[in-house]
């Protein structure tokens, strides 16, 4: 009972900050960023939250994280109890942790945002999940006896793996079929090192599979096999969480010179085939010393930090609007801002420009101004006729968005999409128009973020378990 | 993870592995191929699929030994594993019987052609199959292709075997001879598809090419494989591997499959210097 204390004297403690690499340091590693929490400075932020009755964090969180009561347990010093409660919602909480945009949800919603800093939850949830998993502390809590109903997921990303863990846990024999060689979908070829350390999602996905999940690896549902053969392998209902993996290009000339890449194919090679490392891994990447990023999202930023720490003497983001439309969260922007990153907004590529030998040696760029807003309600950008310039760069990398990639709709007879390719879900359950067959995450909304792909996973699993329980 | 249950020289440079993977064996088809990956360190690298055994769950495959990871694969030895086999992927080739065809393979890109010529002729084409290479000790899978074939001629760029000259100087004859061609299948070397490719085109005959281009993830994520087509973008993973070759810009996939071309050299020379495996 923590009565006797009072509001005023909780609001005294301002937001924790967390302690992190200087800059000038940081860009010549792939280590993370921010160093995390010490324990005092956890149970110092902890103290600040004020405990709602009707807490809003909750509401702000995708998969229902019960926030006051985590928080509380790390305020009491219950670290290891702290991280057990989040696991009961979140089976990845030393990735939400990192890489929810937390401002845009549960802290959003926290009443202490009203007047002053919300509380830290991000921080804190990595703190707890942290702790846990570095004092070795990690328990395998007990699952619901085998109920004999077996369900396929395709994709080990964050949606996939969330569903998993959900229906493991209700008794489900789960298989997730990833068609990388390494499972974790973009928490492991998207995301960098210096934001999410690959050991946690290894970690993290090896929680699942001492729960009990199966994972196989390098299966490409739609070629090694179908979803009509998973039915007829016996499974009784299928999620499908696939992504919006395909790179999408602008179309302009000389896009394919050499030098020049998709984001996707940029960060996998550096994340999943660990081509920073390269002798000793053997994936080449380009290390480029004039590089250009095109975009303004979390994923051009995660490109042009990588152009640094690969070497960079010059890493540009050339983005068409301004920085007030950047769809990259404001702490991505600011790190690189930190680190060196040169920003060229209110600019867009029109072409590129290459060597004899087919290398490309300049982004040809024209100015925009803002003009009316568009159907996103931002300010669309309008070229500036004659207001061409050239960028010298050796390295390009193309960070304009995803889309679906239409392997498995396109081999699954019934299964809708929409014109964009995008599959076609009834409301939250995911239920797609194949019975038995549900999706979620970004191959149903098109590239989003990582907990509300975790999001869907948790309402499939519901539907799923309500499908498979109830009628049959 | 595979086993590699035989292991075969097929020259100095080229070997031919069968590796265990059941699942790719019972579904794959002719055109297609698959990823590997060695080791934990390994890079990803396609490699056509050129035969299946149903029964015994095997997939054959056939490389050269040309970096790191072809000679690493080299090095390895009956009952080694490979640590990831993904597939099958790409599309596979549009098997039916058109009439006459001409299967051409260079170098190590007959174990490419190999299966499409056996695909064809079971379907009843007439195949005519012409494979080549610099010399006599780099022909390879010779009986496999002649039993594939109505007919097969051996060309060498030395004359140690065979008809002395390229399988494009064999191709020309052919037309020049007058007889009806329906279409041309054509895998090898970059330079090799792109003078068929020349070759055939004023005489409107249709030519088949399949391309090696550099890949990562291999199911379209990635987009390293782009190739150009008819002017439109392409990536051979999904799209492919293969085209139309009056469509394609050899050149420029010439130049994209040049862009690591130092580093592979990098890489190959740690390798030969004893980091091996490392």
């Amino acid at each position: 009972m923590n009565d006797t204390e009072t509001k005023p004297k909780k609001e005294k403690i301002p937001r924790q900050a967390m302690p992190e690499q200087e800059p000038g340091e940081r860009v010549k590693n792939f280590n993370e960023v921010p160093c995390g929490y010490p324990p005092e400075t956890a149970i110092l932020e902890a103290k600040r939250c004020i405990q709602c009755k009707k807490p809003g964090c909750v509401e702000g969180c995708p998969v229902d994280v019960r926030i006051p009561e985590f928080i509380k347990q790390i305020a009491e010093g219950d670290f290891l109890g702290a991280a057990r409660t989040l696991k009961e919602t979140n089976c990845l909480p030393a990735v939400c942790g990192r890489v929810c945009p937390q401002e845009d949800q549960c802290e959003k919603t926290c009443i202490l945002g009203k007047k002053g800093e919300p509380v830290a939850i991000g921080r804190l949830e990595r703190f707890a999940a942290d702790y846990e998993r570095e004092q070795d502390a990690v328990t395998i809590p007990a699952v619901a006896k085998p109920n004999g109903k077996k369900v396929a997921v395709v994709g080990a990303g964050p949606s996939g793996l969330t569903i998993a863990g959900d229906l493991v846990k209700l008794g489900y024999d789960i298989t997730v079929f990833e068609a990388l060689h390494k499972a974790g979908g973009v928490l492991i070829y998207g995301i960098p090192e210096f934001r999410l350390p690959k050991a946690i999602v290894e970690a993290e996905v090896d929680y699942l599979k001492q729960l009990g999940v199966k994972v196989v690896t390098n299966a490409v549902i739609g070629r090694l096999k179908t979803i009509d053969e998973l039915f007829a392998e016996g499974y009784d209902a299928v999620y499908i969480a696939v992504g919006a993996g395909a790179p999408v290009f602008m179309g302009i000339p000389g896009e394919n010179i050499s030098g020049i890449y998709s984001a996707n194919e940029y960060l996998t090679r550096s994340n999943l085939m660990k081509a920073y490392r390269f002798p000793e891994y053997d994936t080449p990447i380009v290390r480029g010393k004039n590089v250009a990023v095109v975009g303004g999202g979390n994923v051009a930023m995660d490109s042009v930090r990588t152009a640094l720490r690969l070497g960079a003497d010059n890493a540009y983001i050339i983005y068409r609007r301004s920085e007030v439309e950047m769809p990259a969260r404001k702490e991505e922007v600011h790190h690189a801002k930190e680190e060196g990153v040169q920003f060229l907004l209110l600019t867009n590529p029109v072409e590129y420009l290459g060597s004899k030998e087919g290398w490309v040696t300049g982004v040809k760029c024209i100015q925009m101004e803002l003009g009316e807003p568009d159907a996103s309600g931002r300010r669309s950008p309008v070229p500036m006729p004659g207001s061409e310039f050239v960028i010298d760069v050796d390295t390009v990398v193309v960070a304009v968005g995803t889309m679906a990639n239409p392997i498995v709709s396109s081999t699954t007879p019934g299964l809708q999409t929409n014109k964009r390719g995008y599959i076609i879900t009834k409301g939250e359950s995911g239920e797609t128009t194949r019975r038995g067959v549900y999706a979620g995450g970004d191959i149903v909304t098109g590239s989003a973020t990582v907990i509300l792909a975790m999001g869907a996973g948790r309402k499939a699993a519901q539907a799923i378990h309500q499908a498979l329980s109830g009628g049959a | 993870m595979s086993i590699i249950v035989s292991k075969e020289n097929l020259s100095d440079s080229v070997v031919r592995m069968d590796i265990l993977a059941p699942e790719i064996a019972m579904k794959r088809k002719a055109g297609q191929f698959v990823i590997l990956k060695v080791n934990e360190q390994g890079e990803r690298i396609p490699l056509t699929i050129v035969d299946s055994d149903g029964e015994k769950g095997t997939v054959a495959i056939i490389f050269q030994i040309v970096g790191k990871t072809t000679a690493l694969m080299a090095g390895l030895k009956v009952g080694d594993d490979i640590q990831d086999v993904q597939g099958p992927l790409g599309n596979p080739t549009e098997i039916e019987n058109i009439g006459h065809v001409v299967c051409i393979g260079g170098g190590v890109g007959v174990g490419v052609i190999y299966p499409i010529t056996k695909g064809l002729k079971e379907a009843g084409n007439r195949v005519t199959s012409i494979i080549g290479a610099r010399t006599k000790s780099l022909i390879i899978l010779e009986e496999e292709m002649k039993e594939a074939s109505n007919e097969l001629i051996v060309t060498t760029d030395d004359g140690s075997y065979g008809i002395h000259g390229f399988v494009s100087n064999v191709l020309q004859k052919i037309i020049d001879g007058g007889e009806k061609i329906d279409r041309v299948y054509a895998i090898g070397p970059v330079p090799m598809m792109k003078v068929i490719a020349n070759l055939t085109r004023p005489y409107g005959i249709k030519t088949i090419v399949s391309l090696n281009a550099i890949m990562v993830d291999a199911t379209g994520m990635c987009g390293a494989c782009r190739v150009s087509v008819g002017g439109k973008t392409k990536f051979t993973c999904v799209d492919g591997p293969e085209f139309d070759g009056h469509e394609v810009d050899f050149d420029l996939l010439t130049s994209r499959l040049r862009m690591y071309c130092e580093q592979e050299g990098q890489s190959y020379e740690r390798h030969r210097c004893g980091w091996q495996g490392n």
